[in-house]
């Protein structure tokens, strides 16, 4: 089918409130990646079995990730006329006995995580409500999900469907009022009324650079040059950020549509999507939307019947962190080694083949068509003076809620923290948060007041990067951090350039001296001295931000760095060569788990009487500190 | 070794012989052989009409790629940052000594090879490994060498 005009999507809107709303109970299960991975596709072939099996008139879907990832696999049930209802942690013996409750029984209440009285469509600015006469699917003892401290000051742009949608169902994204604002772009817009109103709504790079995206746009539209290229930068290589992910499997639609809209207000005929091979979920719905928007008319020569034409083709990446720099990620786009370049000719000027080229990323590219629909004043009443809109944070690390959240621009870490994330798990202290992927910092605790937008975090030593939240309590070691990042970057320096190639690498040395105990005097001054030639002279932002979580961790947690160099000893007790294992015989019953998973036989004792461990022959490696169920290790 | 080029043909085609999807073509060649041998590195510079020497520098540049030939089962360890906080390096270790292989390497007999990837986007799950096509969350050392069994 062919969609020409307002009619025709009307038509596949009326399909998808269909199958989103059905007049039958629905039951639907979360499967993106981080479902998956616990367990989901069991739970979503065990209900369909079940309902085959008895013929019960109950629809089984599936759903990308609403970003609790904590209480995977999640489940939820939607009847006519009553509230939505989630559960928690389903498997599939659980999930077939929520049967009964989409077929009119009482819902569990131990299973479930928190309840919808309907939802809120952002792009149309209506609300659907599920309910008929405040009808209640029981009495009120679970949290309704505008009240339940995870979502409760979450404002969902970007990740508005995901979790709501089933992906491969086009006519679902376009109930939720997708393609309709295309459609306006395209008939009743010019060009630069387009770029004017991204430009006000003040949306800035969601990849990690936080440049003004209209301002990009415009000058991408008026730099010289044919053919002009539209890159979606969907090599999320951060680690510890997974928000692009999300947004790829659960919501394609809302990026080919903004980079559509973004082609129309560059002048752009052909548009690329470079993916990290490391999500293959990713790619395949991707594909299937790819596909769907070309079979409805929605890409192709003749977009929507306007006579705009747009292609978009999918290139996998190759497993290079490098490659998410846009001059580097352009190489590799060419067929060539990802190699970064200076940038004194900007890549709208000239970038692919040489050509004008706009690069966004995934968050970017979602944030568009909720921009163009609700209007730039809309967006621009969230957030800070500088920072507008809201952001989209991979919640990880030590903390009791994870998963992803987005938030408006200004907020500050404790509410991110103790309220949404529901604070630090095992009565642990906090201590930092690590933010901005390697090329950001770590925030001790005496700033946990900071409100959280772009400018702010630059000045604290850190930066917004791609949005990953690690939050690291007590017992991480500020110096092992700094290594980790350094390591993580000296492997993925390309090496073209010697600040980084070298620069990184010294830096790695002296941390891993440091770690080990062998740290001297004047080590700490060494690391500010490499960061500050590596901050003026590296080619790319992957070296000149390299020395971040390393300057980042001196400058607030210097007396831990002291504590490596001087004391040899690290007081959280995970550089391992500084660290010593022993058991407590007070605590130790006996019970033998310790002996069998230690790998170095250094555990010996008979059954029932305390063990000794022979710190001759121990490598270190923690197994008897994880098994011990008596808290009988000592880790010194 | 002699290789059937023909297989090296078909994925050249289906990407249309376009050199910009250079990177997919071999991604589809690996999985074809399960590594890149030289005979299809040399067929792919010649269908593509690029020195054979941009083709290596990009199958050695990227860590996707594999010049020897990997074992039946490819285990991907994460160390992003929050698996990391959680104890995946203790993970990684772990398997390297049940498998008496390091971190980048193949087990002799071809059953498994061991790598470390950063951030596979699962941090919640964390500390996360991934067996082919599955995705195992939340592990510790005893569970992890569980695993292990069920991979022929």
């Amino acid at each position: 089918m062919k969609i020409k005009t307002r009619e025709d999507l009307d038509a596949l809107k009326r399909q998808g409130l269909e199958s989103l709303y059905p007049d039958n109970p629905k039951i639907t299960v979360g499967m993106a990646t981080c479902g998956i991975a616990t367990g989901a596709r069991k739970v979503f072939d065990a209900l369909s079995e079940e309902v085959e099996k008895k013929k019960l008139d109950v629809v089984v879907a599936r759903t990308g990730c609403i970003g609790f990832c904590q209480k995977e696999p999640l489940v939820d049930i939607l009847s006519p006329g009553r509230e939505r209802i989630y559960y928690k942690e389903m498997s599939p013996e659980k999930a077939v006995q929520l049967l009964d409750q989409s077929m009119g029984a009482k819902p569990k209440e131990d299973w479930a995580l928190f309840r919808m009285e309907g939802e809120e469509n952002l792009i149309t600015n209506e609300a659907i409500s599920y309910v008929e006469n405040h009808a209640r699917a029981g009495d009120n003892a679970i949290p309704l999900y505008k009240e339940f401290p995870f979502f409760k000051k979450q404002v969902k742009v970007a990740l508005r469907n995901c979790g709501f949608i089933d992906s491969e169902r086009i006519e679902e994204y376009i109930a939720k009022g997708g393609y309709y604002t295309l459609l306006k772009v395209l008939t009743e817009m010019e060009p630069e009324e387009v770029i004017e109103e991204v430009k006000r709504s003040g949306l800035r790079g969601r990849g990690g650079g936080g440049f003004p995206t209209g301002v990009k746009w415009a000058s991408c539209r008026h730099a010289k040059g044919e053919p002009k290229y539209v890159i979606c930068n969907a090599d999320e290589g951060d680690p510890g950020a997974y928000m692009d992910r999300s947004i790829l499997e659960g919501d394609p639609h809302s990026i080919i549509e903004g980079m559509i809209i973004g082609a129309f207000a560059i002048g752009s005929h052909e548009g690329f999507i470079y993916v990290r091979n490391e999500y293959p979920l990713a790619i395949e719905k991707l594909k299937i939307a790819l596909t769907q928007a070309e079979e409805y008319c929605l890409l192709g020569e003749d977009i929507l019947g306007t006579g705009f034409r747009f292609n978009i083709t999918i290139n996998r990446g190759g497993g290079a962190f490098v490659c998410g720099e846009s001059t580097a990620l352009m190489a590799s786009l060419e067929g060539k080694v990802g190699e970064p370049r200076a940038k004194y000719i900007h890549t709208v000027e000239r970038g692919l083949w040489d050509r004008p080229s706009n690069l966004n990323n995934v968050e970017t590219w979602a944030n568009v068509p909720a921009i163009a629909a609700r209007g730039a004043d809309w967006f621009s009443s969230i957030g800070t003076e500088n920072s507008k809109g809201a952001k989209v944070f991979s919640l990880v690390g030590n903390i009791n809620n994870t998963g992803l959240v987005e938030i408006p621009m200004g907020i500050s870490l404790r509410e991110i923290i103790n309220d949404i994330g529901g604070g630090i798990p095992g009565d642990k202290m906090f201590k930092a948060v690590q933010t901005g992927g390697p090329s950001g910092g770590c925030i001790p605790e005496q700033l946990i007041d900071l409100p959280v937008d772009f400018d702010q975090l630059t000045e604290a030593g850190s930066m917004m990067g791609s949005g990953g939240m690690i939050v690291m309590d007590e017992n991480t070691c500020m110096v092992d951090v700094a290594k980790y990042f350094v390591d993580f970057l000296q492997e993925e320096s390309c090496g073209k350039c010697v600040p980084c190639r070298e620069g990184i690498k010294r830096m790695h040395e002296i941390l891993e001296d440091i770690s080990t105990g062998k740290g001297r005097e004047g080590d700490i001054e060494l690391l500010e001295e490499i960061g500050f030639i590596l901050k003026e002279g590296a080619l790319c932002a992957l070296g000149s931000t390299a020395a971040n979580p390393v300057l980042s961790t001196i400058k607030y947690f210097r007396q831990e760095y002291d504590a490596h160099i001087r004391g040899k000893r690290c007081p959280a007790g995970v550089c391992s060569e500084l660290i010593t294992y022993s058991i407590d015989p007070e605590q130790c019953t006996g019970c033998g788990r310790c002996v069998k998973a230690c790998p170095a036989e250094a555990i010996v004792g008979e059954k029932k009487q305390p063990h000794s461990l022979d710190p001759e022959k121990c490598i270190k490696c923690g197994s008897c500190f994880e098994v011990c169920k008596f808290d009988a290790v000592i880790r010194q | 070794m002699e290789i059937d080029t023909s297989k090296v043909d078909e994925v050249i085609d289906s990407f249309g012989g376009d050199l910009s999807r250079l990177i997919g073509i071999l991604q589809d060649i690996q999985a074809n052989f399960n590594y890149l041998p030289r005979e299809a590195l040399v067929r792919v510079s010649e269908r593509l009409e690029i020195p054979i020497s941009q083709v290596f520098s990009v199958t050695t540049f990227f860590k996707a790629f594999s010049l020897t030939p990997r074992g039946r089962h490819q285990i991907n360890v994460c160390l992003g940052t929050a698996c990391h906080v959680r104890g995946g390096t203790r993970i990684l270790e772990k398997l390297e000594r049940d498998l008496k292989v390091e971190a980048g390497r193949t087990t002799e007999d071809l059953r498994f090879s061991l790598e470390s990837v950063r951030c596979l986007g699962c941090c919640s799950l964390g500390p996360v490994a991934v067996i082919d096509d599955d995705t195992y969350g939340r592990l510790n050392q005893e569970k992890v060498s569980k695993l292990l069994d069920q991979y022929e």
